[in-house]
Parts: structure tokens; C-alpha cells; sequence
């Protein structure tokens, strides 16, 4: 059996080009990310003020309305938003800090339009992306995801979408783009350099429908968990900076950045949301696993490295929600919990992978 | 928050109560299981329990299950993989007896693995079942009434309207009913409606973390009553499912012999296919088993195809396909001339282009004189050759250009002694090796239907052909259906607690001196969502349609204008 006809060496090169092309892209609007928090004004930052009450912004009142909201960009999957806020809803105890910050731009409108074009360019990107992977898959006649690089990429993919389409959603997340397109150059970046390996047939080991549905919920889930990962961070260095405040040591050098992030509360509500929601689907991957497992090796679950890694990272996420839920552990230790559950996450492809050989050696790597 | 009365409440209870008492602190914090005080045994296992059954406890039990569970990924299991730890155990010579003592070579059946496991069910079970019982008291009793001061909610509208307080409340009461909310109407005293909704979320709850308990009894059905067992069976070769036929079976603890089921198969041909060209040559595209197989004896037999991720299903055993390899066909011949075995002999792959070693045992060969003088060969199968500067190899799986390369020795294989023998070893302790006039081993490098003669007329081999073998695991495990209801219960559970809201909604309504009445509409969600601000705003607008505030009305209790933002 002769793997590769032209036509599928063509599309596979076509896919190479569509990668490199988006790696290009992503670096542009990553720049342009960068430059709107540079430019961005430094000004008064905190929306949230006890004297004005109009400009109230609780997070009920800023998405409590959303069904009603118009005027939006769409074009450029912009945030900008007309808002008119529920009737019922009340202000929120002011915090002189625990307001939203005003986002990247901050109230200069110069960064704000930076702050579009870095949009704009991350969907291009997030669309020539998708063709590489696209072809990839074509070029090979199966899901490209059989291994590291195509795991890789499609992994990067489903966190630039994660970030898009909360954009998309209408959530005021474009503070976001800086860490998001930061890592998905990174694993883009490390997926090309080093884990590349030219398109190929899978292991009859793979040869599996299960593949699809294990390995696509499993990637959702990672591009999800990802996001929440970021967010955990942004959340746990606002809150550091709303603690240092608070405590009366001045608003300290990196005020200018910290001030323009939402309030640390929000961002532990969006972390949360972002963990409740993928969570069963994460389950839902390891269970498919487990009966991939079974019609493939006759046991469902054996402690292969992988499986028991999958099992860790289920564990990790599951007392993340119990931490939620419990007083004590609320805010930082669950924001650390949940950044722990992302990297065994993480640790599970790249460690698991490259360190630990087991049933599930298929990454592709040259093997010494 | 697991202990009983505070379960279900306490969510609401510290968003109700703290705006208006001012205890927030008191009600956000743990519920600490109260320090035993002398109360002797009886306190003191009181006192372990609650602290078992707190939350904060199974927090801490999951993160150590998560940790305990790492150690068996890094270290090389006994079990799965007894050769990397046999391997593992030479390399660390100082370490193995440490881990060996702390069980890290065998660790999801260590004690303390099951410890924390146990512990957490144990944690589990003391949860579940208060839960349980308080749920179903939440169940049978009327939405909570209304909080005092429904404006210190968070989600709140007030206004005034002159109308009929009974037809408000009534009004009220039907909307909620028509949302789908349990409604109950308090007329009398305070002239209020409550409404509560999502129950789902907390049976949703009950049944994803009583599912987990399905899980943890298939888990141990199946390694009490599971059998699992390899075969490595010829082209053209029969296989029934009794012990005995087994090259290696692992029952459960539990399992008894008369649970296998009386099937057989004959493995009818195998065929792989490997990949010709690219960066993954000799990668294998497809393996596939053609077996013929009868469900009892003397049962009607039917035509199979195994595959890998393809097993067959007989009778609730599921024959799975594991590996294969080649079998060189060969003739031994004697010092006599005589046929002294004949066969095809199984060599095993030790890589992936399928580099076979593998053993041919003569033990009843006659030597010129007459006299009993065993004939055993050992060496390499490859199935292309290569001769590099390693030695000989394979450097493709599929038989392009087969070589068989045969070292020999005659004496006595040791066959009789009783003592059990690894037919794919040769043991050469009491034999001795052929040479060559120079003293060298005697090899020699063979393509089919070529022959090997033995120095000094001790017999000859001639290499006839190539079969393939195929090896299979058959497993049975009685608790798979249980496995897969649970998690299936488990899944939905989970989304049922993870994506149901909860929440309260009450509507109150004051009589006021003028003759008219103060309409107060208020929602409570513990989750703190958007869409329970919607709600109760949807609902508020569709009450004040129907009984408006007179023009008359205070501005700043009614409804705030539009109000513009923008926002980034
Ligand atoms: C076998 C170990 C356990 C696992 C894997 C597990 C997993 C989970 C998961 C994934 C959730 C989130 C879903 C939700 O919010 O309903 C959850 C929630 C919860 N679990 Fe567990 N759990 C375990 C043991 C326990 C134990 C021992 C307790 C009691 C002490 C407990 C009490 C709770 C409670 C009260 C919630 C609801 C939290 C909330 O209100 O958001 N769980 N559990």
C-alpha cells in the first residue's frame, strides 16, 4: 500500500504553507495585542466608581443585558457594546477596586483601534489555521490528530477558538489576546520546530472511530482548560495587586497594566465558567478513552501512563470545583488548583508523551 | 459544606442572611466538625466522622488520590510491565528495594493507594447519604418564604402599583407556575409568593457522586471475576477456551475455571499490510485475523475477521488481536536421516520491522550411531534482510526477502527433567555448540527451501517455508455493562449539577396607607449567573405590565431609564 498519492503530498504542502502563513499572522496580531496595552491609556482605569452610579459596572449589569444589546461590531468580533442593564439590577457594594478595569485601550481610542486590528488579524490567523489543519486532515484521509505535531496544532486551535469565540459570544475578553496568542505561538512554534513530522497513515492501533470522539472531546477540552489556565493567571496577579492596594501600599509599578484587567472577581467567576463548562466534556473524553481502551487492548482501564495521567488531570479538576465550593479554598488556593489541573493537562501530551513509553506511544517522535 | 442541615442551604442562606445580619463571615466559613471535649470514645468517633464528611476533607483526599496515583506512571508497573520493571529494578539496584517496600511496583494495589481511595468512598458515602435525605426533605417541604428585606437581594425591583393585593399575588403565583417554578402562596401573613427552581441541579449532584460508587464496585467485580488470558496461535492452528490451553491466563482473585465459556476458534489465515514509502515506512496500515469459530463444540461454525480495535464478542468473551509474527516452516532430519521434528516454530518480533528471534528444539534426534543426542537451533528470523554493521537485521516487516540465520547444538535439551521450559529458549546448558574446523560457531544463513547441514553428518535442517501466527488476548469481565451505566449516569449527573441553576424567586406585597400596594420582586441564584438577573427582570416587566406604577409614582424605586454604556 503506496501511502501518499501526489495529490495528497500537494495538500500536505499546502497545509505546511497555511501553518506558516498563520504563524506568521498570529505573530502580527500578537504584536499589535502588545501594542495596545502600550498604547492604551493609563487613565483612571477603574470603571467602578461609588460616585457615579450610572457607569456602574457589576457584572450583572454589564452582561444582564445582553439579549438586549446592540450596535455591535461585528466585523471585527470587537466588544465594543450599547448596554442597557435589567431594570432589577442594583449596584454592587463600590469598591473603590473591585470594579472592571476598562480592558487593553483603557479609554484611548488610538489603542482601541490597535486593539481591533489585533481581532481582526487573530481570525485571520484562527482561519488560516483551521485550513492547515483542514488540509492536513485531507492530505491524509483521517482526523489529523495521530500525532504530537497534529495533536499540537489542533490543540493551539481550539485555544485561539476558545478566545474567538468567547469574543464572538460577546464577552468583553479581548485583555485576553496577549497570554492566548502567546501561547498558541509558543506550541504552534514548538509543534513545527520540534515535533514535525510529515504526514502520514496511522498505527492500526488508531484505526478507530473512537479516535474522533476521544481525542476531539479531548482537545476541546485542553483548548477550554487552556483559557481558564490564562484567566487563573490574570486572576491571580490582579488579585495580588488588589490585595497590595488594599493593604495601603500604593498601586505599585505595573498599576498601569493591572488597573485595565477586569476585577479580580470577575476573573475567577470566568475561570470557573470556563472549568464548569468543558468539565464534562473532559469526562466525557476519559470515558471514551476508556472504552476505546476496552475494544482495542479488552480492558477499559489498565494505569497505562496516559490513562492514570488522564485520571490525574480528572482528579486535579475535580477538587478545583469541590475548592469552589469550599470556604477556605475559594479565590487563590482554587485559582492555584486550577492551574496545577492544566499542567498535568499539559504534562499528559508533552511529558507523557516524550518521558514515559506505554501502550499509548504514538506520538510519532524519532526514537533513539 | 457537607454536613446535613447546611447542604442544600447554605449557598442561599449566606447571600440571604449576610446584607441583612451582617454575619457573613460567620456563615462563609466552614463549618468546622466541633473539637471533641471529652466526650470519651463515643465523641471522639463522632467527631472523626464529621471531620471526614466535611468537604474541605474530600478536597484533600482528591488531591491526594491525584498525587498518589503518580508514582505508577513514572515508575514501571509490575503487572503491565513486568520486564521494564524487572529492567528498572537492575538499573537502581539501591532504589528497587525502597520502592519495592513502598509498593511503587505495584501501586494501584498497594495498600496505601487503596487507603486513600477507600477513605474518599468512606467520605463519600458519610456525604451522599445526608444529602440524600436532605433533598428529599427540601423536596416534600414548600419553597422557603420570602427573606424579610427583599430589596437588600441582589437582584431585586421594587414598586408601587394600586391594585388588589390578592389579585398581585395570585398574578404572580401564575407566572412563576408557568415558568416551571414550585410555587407556594403565602396569603395570610406576610401576602407573599415563593418560587423555587432547578431542583435538578442538586439530584443531578446525588446521582454523578453515587455513580462514582457504580464505578468503584465494577472496578473490583472485574478484577474479582474478569479473566484474562494470551494465546499465540498458528496460521491454520485451533485454539478452545479451556485453562489449559492458555500460554498465560490471569484469573481473578474470585474467578473460578468453569467460567470460561466453551468456544474454540481456528485461526484461518493473517494478513498485515505496511506502508511502502514516506517517513513511516514499515509502519503497519492494517493486521487482520480470518478465524473460524464455534460457539460450543460441535456448534455451527462461522467465519470472523479480527482486527486491532475489532475484536470478537463469543458468548461474552471478546477476542481481541494482539500481535503477531512468523513462523519458520523447517525440517530436522537426524543422524539416521530420520524425520526428527517438523513444523513451523514461532519466532518473536523484538522490533518494529519484526526481527524475530526464536528457537527449534529436536530432542529425540539420533545421532550416526543410534544414540540419543538432542538437536536444537537458535537464532534470527528477518524478514528482509540486511546485514549491517551491527549484524544481521531486519530492515522491513514484511517478507521481501527472508532469511533464517541458525546457530546449533546438540545434547540434552533438558526436555525430561520435568521442570518447565520456555519453548522459545533454548537451555544449552548440558549441550554443546557445533563449530567449525576453525573453531568458530557453526552458523549459517538460510532463504526458503534452502538446507543446512550439520557438521561431521549430525543431521541436517532444511527451511521449507514461512507461516504467521497471530496471538490473541481473551477477556471476559462480567462487570462492563455496570462500568459503562455508571459512567453514563456519571456524565449526566454531572451535567445536570454543572449546568442547572438553582434558584429562588419571591414576589411580596405590601399594603400601603394610600391604598396602594408596594409590589417587591426578588431572585437568588448561589451561582451568581446573568441569566437569574434576567429572569427576574423578564419577570418584574411582565408583572409591572400588568399592574404599572401611576404616573405618580417615585421615580427611583421604578425602573432606571435605558441606560447607554459602552464598553470594551
Ligand atoms: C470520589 C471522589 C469525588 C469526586 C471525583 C467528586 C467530584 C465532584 C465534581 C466533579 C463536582 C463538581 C460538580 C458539581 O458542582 O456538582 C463535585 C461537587 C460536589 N462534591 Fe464531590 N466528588 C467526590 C467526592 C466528594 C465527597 C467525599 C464529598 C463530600 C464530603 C463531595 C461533595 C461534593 C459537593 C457538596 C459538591 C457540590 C459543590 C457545589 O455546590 O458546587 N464530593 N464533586
Amino acid at each position: 500500500m503506496s501511502g501518499t498519492s501526489l495529490a495528497d503530498q500537494n495538500l500536505a504542502q499546502l497545509a505546511n504553507w497555511l501553518m506558516y502563513s498563520a504563524i506568521a499572522v498570529y505573530l502580527l496580531a500578537f504584536v499589535a495585542a502588545c501594542a495596545e496595552w502600550a498604547f492604551g491609556s493609563r487613565g483612571p482605569g477603574i470603571r467602578t466608581s461609588a460616585a457615579s452610579p450610572a457607569k456602574q459596572q457589576t457584572p450583572v449589569a454589564r452582561t444582564g443585558g445582553r439579549t438586549r444589546s446592540a450596535a455591535v461590531d461585528g466585523a471585527t468580533g470587537s466588544s465594543t457594546q450599547v448596554l442597557a442593564p435589567p431594570a432589577t439590577a442594583s449596584p454592587e457594594p463600590a469598591q473603590a477596586l473591585g470594579g472592571d478595569g476598562t480592558g487593553a485601550a483603557g479609554d484611548s481610542p488610538k489603542a482601541d483601534l490597535v486593539g481591533r486590528i489585533a481581532v481582526s488579524l487573530t481570525v485571520l490567523a484562527l482561519l488560516l489555521h483551521s485550513g492547515s489543519v483542514l488540509a492536513r486532515g485531507l492530505a491524509v484521509s483521517r482526523p489529523p490528530w495521530g500525532n504530537m505535531y497534529e495533536f499540537s496544532t489542533a490543540f493551539a486551535l481550539m485555544a485561539s477558538a476558545a478566545y474567538v469565540g468567547l469574543l464572538a459570544a460577546r464577552k468583553p475578553v479581548r485583555w485576553l489576546g496577549v497570554p492566548v496568542l502567546f501561547s498558541v505561538l509558543l506550541t504552534l512554534g514548538l509543534a513545527v520546530s520540534v515535533l514535525y513530522v510529515d504526514s502520514a497513515q496511522l498505527v492500526p492501533a488508531l484505526h478507530s472511530y473512537w479516535l474522533w470522539i476521544h481525542v476531539s472531546a479531548a482537545i476541546i477540552s485542553g483548548g477550554v482548560f487552556h483559557t481558564a489556565a490564562v484567566v487563573s493567571i490574570l486572576y491571580l496577579v490582579r488579585d495580588r495587586w488588589e490585595r497590595a492596594v488594599a493593604a495601603g501600599h500604593g498601586q505599585g509599578r505595573g498599576a498601569g497594566l493591572w488597573r485595565r484587567l477586569p476585577s479580580s472577581r470577575t476573573l475567577d467567576k470566568l475561570a470557573y465558567r470556563l472549568t464548569g463548562l468543558v468539565f464534562p466534556l473532559w469526562t466525557f473524553a476519559v470515558i471514551a478513552g476508556a472504552v476505546w481502551a476496552e475494544a482495542a487492548w479488552g480492558r477499559y482501564w489498565g494505569w497505562d501512563p496516559k490513562e492514570t495521567w488522564a485520571f490525574i488531570t480528572w482528579v486535579a479538576y475535580a477538587a478545583y470545583l469541590h475548592a469552589r465550593a469550599t470556604a477556605g479554598w475559594k479565590g487563590r488556593r482554587a485559582a492555584v488548583l486550577g492551574l496545577v489541573a492544566f499542567a498535568t493537562f499539559v504534562f499528559n501530551y508533552y511529558g507523557v508523551n516524550i518521558l514515559i513509553t506505554g501502550l499509548h506511544s504514538y506520538g510519532g517522535l524519532p526514537t533513539n | 459544606m457537607c454536613q446535613t442541615p447546611r447542604v442544600a442551604t447554605n449557598n442561599f442562606r449566606s447571600l440571604v442572611d449576610s446584607p441583612a445580619r451582617g454575619d457573613a463571615s460567620a456563615s462563609d466559613s466552614e463549618p468546622k466538625a466541633d473539637e471533641p471535649k471529652g466526650l470519651g470514645p463515643a465523641g471522639w468517633l463522632r467527631w472523626a466522622w464529621r471531620s471526614l464528611t466535611t468537604m474541605r476533607t474530600a478536597l484533600v483526599l482528591l488531591l491526594l488520590l491525584a498525587l498518589a496515583a503518580v508514582p505508577g506512571s513514572l515508575v514501571p508497573q509490575e503487572g503491565r510491565q513486568p520486564a521494564q520493571a524487572a529492567d528498572f529494578r537492575e538499573r537502581n539496584p539501591d532504589l528497587a528495594p525502597v520502592l519495592d517496600r513502598l509498593g511503587f511496583f505495584d501501586v494501584y494495589a498497594s495498600p496505601w493507594f487503596a487507603a486513600v481511595y477507600l477513605l474518599l468512598f468512606v467520605s463519600l458515602a458519610g456525604c451522599i447519604v445526608p444529602r440524600t435525605r436532605q433533598y428529599v426533605r427540601t423536596l416534600r417541604s414548600r419553597p422557603p418564604a420570602a427573606p424579610s428585606r427583599l430589596d437588600r437581594l441582589p437582584q431585586h425591583a421594587v414598586w408601587t402599583a394600586c391594585c388588589d393585593r390578592g389579585e398581585v399575588l395570585l398574578t404572580a403565583a401564575d407566572l412563576l407556575r408557568r415558568r416551571r417554578f414550585r410555587v407556594d402562596v403565602d396569603m395570610e401573613g406576610d401576602g407573599s409568593v415563593s418560587g423555587e427552581k432547578g431542583y435538578l441541579r442538586e439530584a443531578g449532584n446525588l446521582v454523578f457522586h453515587t455513580a462514582l460508587f457504580g464505578l468503584l464496585i465494577a472496578l473490583a467485580v472485574g478484577s474479582l471475576f474478569g479473566t484474562t488470558g494470551q494465546k499465540l496461535v498458528l496460521e491454520g492452528d485451533s485454539f478452545t477456551n479451556t485453562v489449559t490451553q492458555y500460554d498465560d491466563f490471569t484469573p481473578g482473585t474470585l474467578a473460578s475455571a468453569d467460567s470460561l465459556k466453551p468456544f474454540g476458534f481456528q485461526l484461518k489465515g493473517f494478513s498485515a499490510t505496511y506502508q511502502r514509502g514516506g517517513p513511516q515506512r514499515g509502519t503497519a496500515s492494517s493486521f487482520v485475523a480470518r478465524l473460524n469459530y464455534t460457539e460450543r463444540e460441535g456448534g455451527r461454525a462461522r467465519d470472523a475477521r479480527v482486527e486491532v480495535n475489532k475484536p470478537l464478542e463469543v458468548d461474552g468473551s471478546k477476542v481481541f488481536l494482539v500481535g503477531h509474527g512468523y513462523a519458520p516452516v523447517v525440517t530436522v532430519r537426524d543422524g539416521k536421516g530420520e524425520v526428527a521434528w517438523q513444523g513451523p516454530a514461532a519466532f518473536l518480533p523484538q522490533d518494529s520491522n519484526l526481527t524475530s528471534v526464536g528457537v527449534i528444539k529436536a530432542p529425540d534426534a539420533l545421532d550416526r550411531k543410534g544414540k540419543r543426542d538432542g538437536l536444537g537451533f537458535s537464532g534470527l528470523f528477518l524478514p528482509t534482510v540486511q546485514l549491517t554493521s551491527n549484524g544481521w537485521q531486519s530492515s522491513f516487516p514484511a517478507t521481501d526477502d527472508p532469511v533464517l540465520v541458525l546457530t546449533a547444538h546438540h545434547g540434552d535439551l533438558g526436555m525430561d527433567s520435568g521442570q518447565p521450559q520456555n519453548v522459545y529458549q533454548l537451555d544449552s546448558t548440558r549441550m554443546t555448540q557445533f563449530r567449525e574446523a576453525d573453531g568458530s560457531p557453526f552458523a549459517q544463513a538460510l532463504r526458503p527451501g534452502d538446507r543446512m547441514k550439520l557438521p561431521g553428518g549430525a543431521g541436517s535442517l532444511t527451511f521449507d517455508g514461512i507461516k504467521q501466527w497471530a496471538s490473541f488476548q481473551i477477556a471476559r469481565n462480567p462487570s462492563n455493562a455496570t462500568a459503562l451505566w455508571s459512567s453514563v449516569a456519571m456524565g449526566l449527573g454531572l451535567c445536570a449539577s454543572l449546568f442547572v441553576r438553582r434558584r429562588r424567586v419571591w414576589v411580596r406585597v405590601e399594603p400601603m396607607q394610600s391604598g396602594r400596594v408596594r409590589i417587591a420582586v426578588a431572585g437568588l441564584d448561589p451561582g451568581g449567573t446573568e441569566r437569574t438577573a434576567e429572569e427576574v427582570a423578564e419577570l418584574a416587566d411582565e408583572l409591572r405590565e400588568r399592574f404599572p406604577a401611576p404616573r405618580t409614582a417615585t421615580p427611583d424605586v421604578n425602573a432606571p431609564a435605558p441606560l447607554h454604556q459602552e464598553q470594551k
